[in-house]
């Protein structure tokens, strides 16, 4: 039979995950000579054999790639044949033009775990175990080509047993770069608060003591600190919020196992497979009951929960301990720790004691935070063990969009990937700001991009403006609405005009004010604002955002002016009263907002659920928690035409509310109604939008979507009318997601030749 | 007469009634009165300081002061921020017609002690009248001359990494003083405006002979807007401790319910100062036992890196950045 000999490149996620072994086995299997090698480029790969054999091959290549490799690209080219005997691992090559992809951190594989839990195993209780299929990545990676010299294990030389794996192309550690065992690898040990070591023969068993008296302890993880304290311990849950500074926003929780988890929330099949897998994120779930303090998640539903994702983690759960409280390593406001003397000394008056190991973090990575709605995914933060999961757009340049102000998450992109970053944080202090300028720097360098074009939001104060403002290269100002819809149009490849519902919090207009509730008709170039929510007046800009009491009072003022009374329920001072209609009066510091959030805030304030927050959308978010949805009348309003826009006047809707909180009618009600009441001016906004424009697309995007009723309903009856209705899944709707959308309208705009900011 | 007339402004009899009863009453002195188009002035030894300053403001009384008094103050400060000794001042008013001759006898007193308590002479002058709506009530120019020792060298690009941030007193009591006047807030607090004279106090401190790199008065746009210029000009960054920065109980009150920031907010007698190290306990010490200074404090260092720009050590241990205002502070919270 006559052979053949074939040269293949396989681009993708192909490092790190076992890819070369693959094709040594399949190589072996289809009875084929060559090589398979490493390049920055990718894997590359000579066969040789027969027909039947090479066609073989080259359906396994991809139909049976490992299980944590994306294969992007196949190129096959003939080449005359050569005669190999062997078929052979070569050395991996560095220098040519890059696009290699970087894998996420991966949570600790079945193998893995089974090791760790077995006394007889070498690497019994050893919190640095991993292997091609499971462990870190993107965190610990330095450079590309991902080799081990070019990690954070590089100061870790093999033991003979480790290089042994590393070298045999049939173990599970075949080229598993951060290969360790406990004879050579990282170690952990014991501190307190000042990290002075504790004298321990058994550190995790003093853990486990400290722990189950209620201690705090730091621990170093995977791509960060973690503050973790037992979650069934009321007292050692409090301390930490004292501590914390942190007095309502809900913890999230790490628990045993999947058993575990099932005692105390409702758990659907997408959860549990979303909990069990390699991603891991902290996933908000349906309490069940009341069986764990309350104040891990004051009033809340839900709960956020993940699953051990590390050796270290399943160690962790020592003896009885089986919920965990597992929160990043900061100080409210600043980036995750991540270096063991800044952590000392950041959280040192935090923590009772740390837990520390010498496997240095490149790059700190957060928890992702997940949720199922409608049956799918829909990501709140997209952080470990997605980020640089890359996603594809065809066409776009070298470009760098630098985000939103809070939570901020940029993007890069490079021949058809962007890479969204990990998340950032709020650029409100000089360290995110730091964070952020270190993380943009790695990304440029890892990936060798250069971007020469820029794209930055609207608003001149954004420290992410700022840093865009600083950088060379065509610079683009985009709408912060539209970069929310454009980033949920590009996440689903929608290419024509649609209606695009921005429910948000706070973006910079066009018009110099602060928008939040828009219905715009966009596509990636530009957007026409056919409609919005009335403005309503913030009094003391920011602090109006802080104080939901302060959007009530203008609601009240806008009704009422001076006379206004405001309702008992709002637990507002003579004083106060007279202060903020004095700030009304004079409009004084008192911009105007279109924000649906500010709409949620003024209801929550005039409910006195929530007179100031301590967390973003606290009220809002609260608000949907007390919703009673069992009656559906909604409270009236009316839609206005102004400048040929749509305008919804929402003051009816307040003035309905005044009335039924004046009769007594109970807080849950009155938050049921305003939900239906919402629901019903955006299907009737909708409804006439497509009458006179005709589009049927619609896509939802704001991080006011993160409230559910609010969803799924807008959802439902959309597409009870025929609409296609377009949410986010893998990007935030919230302001996490941005990034993208302004990396695509940029790209977008620039191409046309046009970079003068907005439309 | 009661009221100021177009007829006051026309060179004619009425001017010279305004000059001579008003203004010289007031101003008296030896310059002035040679009553030529110009005055001829002594002859200087050294360099000179010169600096002009329009007065606009609303309400033109307030307490703490008034639109006189504040003409003078300004301009004599901010001759007095480059280290020079201030000696001469010009006035020229823009007068809405219709103008009370009784309130404008105020300001004119006003301006005649502000000058005396500054020692500088008042050797040129104008005044017109402008139809009734053209401006509001009265507006006046003042330009100061000033003369500058040898060995001074005193300006916004002097600021050194390690150097020492010194502020005389508490921030925000101008701005915020007439925000509430002139917004007719009905207010239980009580605020006044610090508007007061800085060149004794910086005599003083000059005097120690300590190394004054920069001295700025933080008025317009308040500290913040005063420290990212000099950040700018000295390339260097500046670190402030936030629990340092001294605020009035009032005018924080005030800052709270307009969420505004303090930092951000006007002065009109208050002073910064950048001096080495070595020598900040010493200025500090001078400072603190002047009237005008008896608030002072240190609240920041200057640093290396990161440059251009002003930082906050807040109290919850971050370093939040302090911008440039862009015009209205818009919400950037979600
Ligand atoms: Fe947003
Ligand atoms: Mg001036
Ligand atoms: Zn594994
Ligand atoms: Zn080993």
């Amino acid at each position: 039979m006559r052979n053949y000999r074939r040269f293949i490149k396989v681009t993708g996620i192909v490092q790190g995950v076992g890819f070369r072994p693959f094709v040594y086995r399949i190589a072996l299997e289809e009875n084929l000579k060559g090589w398979v090698n490493n390049t920055a480029v990718g894997v590359r790969i000579e066969v040789e054999g027969n027909l039947e054999n090479l066609e073989a091959f080259q359906r396994k290549l991809t139909e049976e790639a490992p299980p944590l490799s994306k294969v992007e690209e196949v190129i096959v080219e003939n080449l005359p044949y050569f005669g190999y005997d062997s078929f052979n691992i070569e050395k991996s090559h560095g220098k040519e033009e890059v696009l290699t992809l970087i894998s996420p951190d991966v949570s600790i594989c079945a193998q893995c775990e089974e090791e760790i839990k077995n006394a007889d195993n070498h690497r019994y209780g050893y919190p640095f175990t991993n292997c091609t299929n499971c462990g870190p990545r993107f965190s610990i990676i330095q450079q590309l080509p991902y080799d081990r010299e070019m990690t954070t294990m590089k100061k870790f030389p093999m033991c003979d047993k480790c290089k042994e794996e590393y070298k045999n192309p049939l173990d599970r550690r075949f080229h598993a770069q951060p290969n360790a065992c406990p004879d050579c690898g990282p170690r952990m040990w014991l501190t307190d608060q000042r990290g002075n070591p504790i004298d321990t023969q058994d550190p995790m068993e003093e853990l486990y003591r400290r722990l189950k008296a209620g201690a705090i302890v730091g621990v170093k993880g995977l791509g960060g600190f973690q503050l973790v304290c037992d979650g069934k311990n009321p007292a050692a849950v409090q301390k930490l919020r004292t501590r914390k500074r942190r007095p309502w926003k809900p913890f999230a929780l790490m628990m045993r196992d999947l058993k575990t988890l099932r005692a105390y929330c409702h758990v659907n099949e997408k959860e549990e497979e979303i909990l069990t897998g390699i991603q891991k994120p902290i996933l908000l779930l349906d309490k069940k009951n009341e069986g764990l303090p309350e104040s891990i998640a004051p009033g809340q539903k839900r709960l956020g929960i993940m699953l051990p994702y590390t050796p270290l983690h399943h160690l962790l759960f020592h003896g009885s301990l089986e919920v965990l409280i597992m929160t990043s390593g900061n100080i409210s406001g600043l980036p995750i720790e991540y270096k063991n003397e800044e952590a000392i000394d950041h959280l040192g008056e935090i923590v009772d004691c740390f837990l520390l190991h010498d496997r240095e973090i490149h790059i700190p990575v957060d928890d992702s935070v997940s949720r199922v709605v409608l049956g799918k995914e829909r990501l709140i933060r997209r952080s470990r063990g997605y980020a640089p999961i890359p996603i594809k757009i065809e066409g776009i340049e070298e470009t760098l969009a630098c985000g939103s102000h809070l939570k901020n998450t940029f993007c890069i992109s490079k021949k058809d990937m962007a890479f969204f970053g990990q998340h950032i944080g709020d650029l409100e202090n000089l360290e995110t700001y730091q964070h952020f300028q270190a993380c943009v720097d790695h990304f440029k360098s890892v990936y060798g991009i250069q971007p020469h074009i820029i794209a930055h939001d609207l608003h001149p104060e954004y420290l992410s403006t700022v840093y865009a403002e600083k950088e060379t290269g065509d610079k683009v100002a985009i709408q912060h609405h539209h970069a929310h819809i454009a980033s949920c149009m590009a996440e689903h490849g929608i290419h024509e005009p649609v209606i695009g519902i921005a429910y948000d919090g706070t973006g910079y207009g066009t018009d110099g004010k602060i928008w939040g509730g828009e219905f715009l008709i966009c596509d990636y170039e530009g957007f026409q604002r056919v409609g919005h929510l009335n403005y309503m007046r913030m009094p003391g800009g920011e602090t109006a955002v802080k104080e939901p009491w302060r959007m009530a009072a203008s609601q009240l003022y806008a009704l009422r002016g001076e006379a206004l009374e405001l309702p008992l329920s709002m637990e507002v001072s003579e004083e106060e009263k007279t202060n903020i209609i004095q700030v009304l009066k004079h409009q004084l510091n008192c911009p105007e907002t279109s924000s649906m959030g500010r709409l949620f805030d003024s209801v929550a304030g005039l409910l006195g659920i929530c007179k100031t927050i301590t967390y973003e959308a606290q009220g809002a978010i609260e608000l949907e928690g007390i919703s009673n949805l069992s009656e559906s009348i909604p409270y009236s309003y009316q839609l206005e035409i102004l400048d040929e826009a749509y305008v919804v006047n929402t003051r009816p809707i307040i003035e309905e509310i005044i009335q039924d909180i004046e009769k007594g009618v109970e807080a849950s009600r009155i938050a049921g109604r305003f939900h239906e009441t919402v629901i019903r001016f955006t299907i009737e906004l909708c409804c006439k939008i497509y009458e006179k424009y005709g589009i049927s697309k619609i896509v939802l995007s704001g991080g006011v979507f993160q409230n559910e009723i609010l969803l799924k309903e807008v959802y439902y009856r959309l597409t009870e009318k025929d609409f296609q209705v377009y949410m986010h899944e893998q990007i935030p709707c919230n302001d996490g997601g941005i990034a993208l959308g302004q990396l695509v309208i940029a790209n977008r705009r620039i191409k046309k030749g046009d970079n003068k900011s907005c439309v | 007469m009661d009221y100021i007339t177009l007829a006051h402004g026309s060179g004619g009899k009425a001017s010279h009634q305004l000059i001579e009863g008003l203004f010289y009453k007031h101003f008296q002195n030896d310059i002035l009165l040679q009553g030529n188009d110009a005055s001829i002035l002594p002859k200087f030894s050294g360099r000179i300081a010169v600096s002009t300053d329009s007065f606009v403001i609303h309400p033109i009384f307030f307490p703490g002061g008034d639109i006189g008094k504040l003409s003078v103050y300004g301009t004599v400060n901010d001759l007095a921020m480059s280290g020079a000794k201030p000696l001469y001042i010009t006035l020229a008013f823009i007068i809405e017609e219709g103008f009370s001759m009784g309130d404008l006898e105020k300001i004119v007193a006003s301006i005649g002690e502000a000058a005396k308590e500054a020692g500088v002479k008042i050797v040129a002058g104008d005044t017109k009248v402008v139809e009734s709506g053209s401006v509001d009530q009265i507006y006046i120019n003042t330009t100061g001359i000033g003369i500058l020792p040898e060995d001074i060298d005193i300006g916004g690009q002097n600021a050194k990494a390690g150097d020492k941030i010194i502020i005389s007193g508490t921030i925000g009591d101008h701005g915020t003083a007439i925000m509430a006047l002139r917004k007719g807030f009905e207010f239980s607090i009580d605020l006044e405006s610090d508007c007061g004279l800085l060149s004794g106090m910086i005599h003083e401190i000059l005097h120690t002979g300590a190394k004054v790199k920069v001295l700025r008065d933080p008025t317009r746009g308040g500290l913040a807007t005063t420290l990212n210029e000099i950040s700018k000009q000295s390339n260097v960054g500046l670190l402030l401790e936030e629990a340092a920065v001294p605020v009035k109980h009032e005018v924080r009150s005030m800052c709270e319910i307009l969420g505004l920031d303090p930092i951000y907010i006007a002065n009109e007698g208050k002073l910064v100062v950048i001096v080495a190290e070595e020598d900040a306990e010493a200025v500090l010490g001078v400072m603190k036992s002047h009237p005008m200074g008896k608030d002072a404090a240190i609240i920041g260092t200057v640093v290396h890196s990161p440059q251009g720009q002003v930082y906050v050590k807040t109290e919850i241990g971050g370093t939040r950045i302090l911008q440039m205002p862009v015009g209205e502070l818009l919400p950037r919270i979600c």
